[in-house]
């Protein structure tokens, strides 16, 4: 639980004397079956957080690295900014003895223990945290009417929770209504049953309960629940796409699923493909015919579309293309979070192959991006790769209703007549080719060619040294054009001080947490996220020179020479020797103590703030 | 995507000149030209809107073909010209689609596309000129190049058993499929013609002789060299797919014509269906509404 206004971290939370508290936020996570239901807990936290007035925050997880029978998730509730998931965890529920087993390492010193008294029994000697037994099976059992089945369960503690929290009571039972109201009235009155149970156990005599601070500035605003995937597939309906092809892969599928049932509606289909190469394939196809299209993907399917999107860059055909990251290299960690992809993102076909790069930083971001991929890809005619990953494919946040008039777009293809002397690739200034789609009349009755062959400004195959030096230079300068107009890199925090965090993708929300609690401690820290991978935002280089370490916080390796992906691309960019690196490869996003711990190892003398 | 209407400006009909494109760099004598040639006769003859028709090549020697047709065209990368025709189908229901593919190009390294494309029923035609041997990188084995066949990757001659492309187009599933042989033109317009009026996947496989690297291969289906070029038998029942297996079971030369037609909906009309479905739930809700219920729905 953190006191933000008060600036201490982990300190301003539970004391042992029962009352109420008012806190920022808190940081819960549930242990207990798959078949308990408790991920529906999670679902309902986190719609509760959209709606209420409170104006509750959420950020769910579901931590990767445990799968099959036990089930666990993690959301941190709280007012204002919730940046990242939270370190340390303040309230666990343990369901079974196994639960609190495998998941006690997590909870924070002094943080509670809430388990279920009928089946767990903590170790008395370990007085490392606060202990808070409820017979929640036996209750559950009792408040549903004696049937003996602990079906329910999850619905009591959700009661449990929402007394221990003061959270919106009427909201949660009309989201109850609405979410298994169709299940029938037995189910419905079982549920209820079991969430007033929980909310009417006395839990206040055994421990103190809480209510978040109001956040003024936070009222009033409509809020959309929705994970990382969602957010991108809605993009991408808003952003006008209406053709999509796609192969299985974790943990981008989800974005297919919602895009194979949603399309249609919208006069559009995504295919599933036979395999990632006829997936890219299939979308070049529809870009080349009229209809922007999108394929997506994680890691592996990247390196098989790798080909094709060099097609895409020689032919000049917008193409958007969705990696949600994983851990890698090959199989690697299909259920993990890794920011390594950036590299083959950026140069990943051969050949000289510019393409526009962009990443996340949030779910939130998820849509925008998608929308703006989606944009710039028709823009500058050439593929767009989206980086997304497994952390905010995952995650459930609390965002604001997007403004769908500004982004919905239709981008459905025109076909006026065209020429005479029509040439595709005319060496323009801005680079940028103004391509015919089929069905387009050509006056002069000359058609184009699109080809991944070098060709000359009509299509046709030309493998002239000085045409080939032009073309590239072409297509190169499409991005050059590009880097111009992107706006500065979003900087959080004061322009100047002593160390520069510099971040891209799902890092952001932790890298933030991570400036916050610096400067709380007397410490110059500020970052900058980069959403715009390639080109790079110009701006970089100077707000460098106005800090003395440079310090690139991302989830890969340190690799051979000792920078991540990104650290690399900044070195070889600016040619600083300040521009160092934190990194890690444990699969799991940054904590914001990692990453501090690791900006204190690396600069002890930051801890004075200004000396150097 | 399930109604799309283009202008027209071509108000008059056009003749076969109209569609040269570039020189083909085909070598002299290369059976392409046949090929190249019946799809100019059938294109005048139908007189299908030039800026409806689009050509669609992976690699190789065969898939040079759009550069030489004036009409909209497309060379994509190696194997997956396929994959990207069905992009192009499923969109623009409008246009004539047709891919131009060699034996390695479709049954070797574009394998994969070739069997669901069939199997999904996506609206085109797909043209093999096979000619048992990789041409465009100069004499290496082919899928389809017979055992002991000599080529700079099988010095000694081929050990690998060929494909035998009507039995996997057969068991893919496609809807039309036909063989025939570019020394007899009728033959091939007679069969293309009939593949492009196929509402589905229709193939034809041509024997389409490289007189550089693989010169005589087919002569023994050639009745000017002393072959035997013998027509799929009147009485085979073209729905029949083990008749059809039969046929294609026969040993080189094989016969020649339609081996399978059969009607199976489109992949590009069940996804129209798909849509209408959706659409005559939402009503006239537009885009913007739409997209506006689901976000409420996320609120």
């Amino acid at each position: 639980m953190t006191e933000k206004t008060s600036g201490s971290t982990g300190v301003g939370g539970i004391t042992a004397a029962p009352n109420k508290q008012t806190i920022q936020d808190v940081v819960i996570r549930f242990a207990g079956n798959s078949q308990d239901g408790i991920q529906s807990i999670g679902g309902l936290l986190a719609r509760l957080a959209g709606r209420t007035e409170k104006d509750v925050m959420t950020y769910m997880t579901i931590p990767a690295t445990i799968s099959g029978g036990p089930s666990i998730f993690q959301v941190r509730l709280g007012t204002g900014d919730v940046l990242s998931a939270g370190d340390e965890v303040d309230i666990l529920v343990a369901f079974y003895q196994h639960s609190y087993k495998d998941n006690i390492q997590t909870l924070r010193k002094g943080g509670i223990l809430l388990y279920d008294s009928d089946n767990v029994q903590p170790d008395p000697n370990d007085k490392t945290y606060r202990t808070v037994g409820v017979p929640i099976t036996s209750r559950t059992v009792e408040a549903i009417g004696g049937t003996a089945k602990d079906k329910g369960k999850n619905m009591f503690v959700l009661g449990l929770v929402a007394r221990t929290f003061d959270l919106d009571m009427p909201k949660l039972e009309a989201m109850l209504q609405a979410g298994y109201g169709r299940k029938g009235e037995d189910v419905i009155r079982n549920i209820l049953g079991a969430f007033h149970g929980g909310y009417a156990y006395d839990i206040g005599k055994l421990m103190e309960t809480f209510e978040f601070r109001p956040q003024a500035d936070r009222a009033g605003k409509k809020k959309v629940v929705t994970d990382g995937n969602q957010a991108i597939a809605y993009g991408a309906i808003a952003a006008g796409v209406r053709f999509g092809a796609a192969y299985p892969i974790t943990p981008w599928t989800s974005v297919m699923e919602i895009l194979r049932a949603e399309l249609p509606k919208y006069g559009g289909m995504f295919v599933q493909a036979e395999d990632e190469i006829a997936a890219v394939a299939m979308a070049c196809g529809a870009s080349y015919a009229g209809h922007t299209a999108l394929t997506g993907t994680s890691g592996p399917g990247l390196s098989l579309k790798s080909e094709a999107i060099g097609w895409a860059v020689m032919a000049e055909i917008p193409l958007v293309v969705v990696d949600v990251q994983r851990g890698g290299p090959a199989t690697g960690l299909p259920t993990n979070v890794e920011q390594s992809d950036l590299n083959i993102a950026r140069s990943g076909s051969h050949g000289d192959a510019p393409r526009i790069v962009i990443a996340p930083g949030s779910v939130e971001d998820c849509f925008y991006t998608t929308v703006e991929a989606v944009k710039l890809a028709r823009e500058y005619s050439c593929p767009v790769i989206l980086l997304s990953d497994q952390a905010l494919a995952t995650r459930v946040e609390a965002w604001d209703m997007p403004d769908l008039k500004k982004h919905v777009t239709d981008i459905s293809p025109t076909f006026e007549p065209r020429g005479p002397n029509f040439k595709p690739y005319e060496n323009t200034p801005d680079g940028i080719p103004h391509h015919a789609a089929p069905g387009t009349p050509m006056v002069d009755g000359k058609y184009p060619i699109v080809t991944g062959l070098e060709h000359d400004e009509y299509g046709h195959p030309a493998s002239r040294p000085s045409n080939h030096a032009m073309m590239v230079a072409k297509r190169r300068r499409k991005l050059q054009m590009l880097s111009l107009k992107l706006p500065p890199p979003e900087m959080y925090g004061p322009p100047e001080g002593n160390v520069l965090l510099l971040g891209w993708g799902s890092s952001r929300g932790p890298i933030c947490e991570a400036v916050d609690r610096a400067r709380a401690n007397g410490e110059e820290v500020s970052a900058i996220h980069l959403r715009y991978l390639l080109p790079l935002q110009a701006g970089i280089q100077e707000i460098m020179q106005s800090f003395n370490h440079i310090l690139v916080v991302e989830l890969n390796d340190r690799g051979v020479y000792g920078y991540g992906q990104l650290g690399g691309i900044m070195r070889a960019m600016y040619c600083d020797p300040r521009i160092r690196g934190i990194n890690k490869t444990d699969g799991l996003p940054f904590k914001v103590r990692e990453i501090l711990d690791q900006l204190h190892q690396r600069l002890p003398a930051v801890n004075t703030a200004g000396m150097d | 995507m399930t109604t799309i209407s283009t202008p027209t400006i071509e108000l008059k009909a056009y003749t076969k000149k109209e569609l040269v494109g570039d020189q083909p760099t085909w070598c002299p004598g290369c059976g392409d030209f046949s090929i190249l040639a019946t799809y100019f006769k059938l294109l005048e003859k139908r007189q299908i809107p030039r800026e409806k028709i689009i050509s669609i090549a992976g690699i190789g020697c065969s898939s040079r073909f759009p550069y030489f047709v004036n009409a909209y065209g497309v060379h994509f990368v190696h194997g997956r010209a396929a994959a990207f025709a069905t992009g192009v189908s499923l969109t623009r229901p409008d246009l004539h689609v047709c891919v131009f593919s060699g034996d390695g190009d479709a049954y070797s390294i574009g394998g994969n596309h070739l069997t669901h494309a069939a199997r999904k029923n996506i609206k085109m035609t797909l043209v093999v000129m096979d000619n048992q041997v990789y041409g465009l990188t100069k004499k290496q084995t082919s899928p389809t190049s017979p055992i002991g066949f000599k080529s700079k990757t099988d010095l000694t001659g081929s050990v690998d058993h060929p494909i035998n492309p009507m039995k996997q187009l057969i068991a893919a599933g496609a809807t039309f499929i036909a063989r025939s042989h570019s020394h007899m033109p009728n033959h091939v317009a007679d069969v293309m013609d009939q593949a492009i009026g196929h509402d589905g996947f229709s193939v034809v496989e041509v024997l389409s002789e490289c007189t550089e690297f693989f010169p005589g291969a087919f002569d023994g289906a050639n009745p000017r060299k002393g072959g035997a070029f013998t027509l799929v038998p009147k009485e085979h029942d073209v729905t029949d797919e083990a008749g059809a297996y039969k046929l294609a079971m026969a040993d080189f030369p094989g016969y020649f014509g339609v081996f399978l037609k059969v009607n199976r909906p489109t992949k590009n009309a069940l996804e129209a269906g798909l849509i209408n479905d959706a659409k005559s739930k939402i009503g006239t809700a537009v885009p913007l509404e739409m997209l506006q219920k689901s976000f409420d729905r996320f609120a």
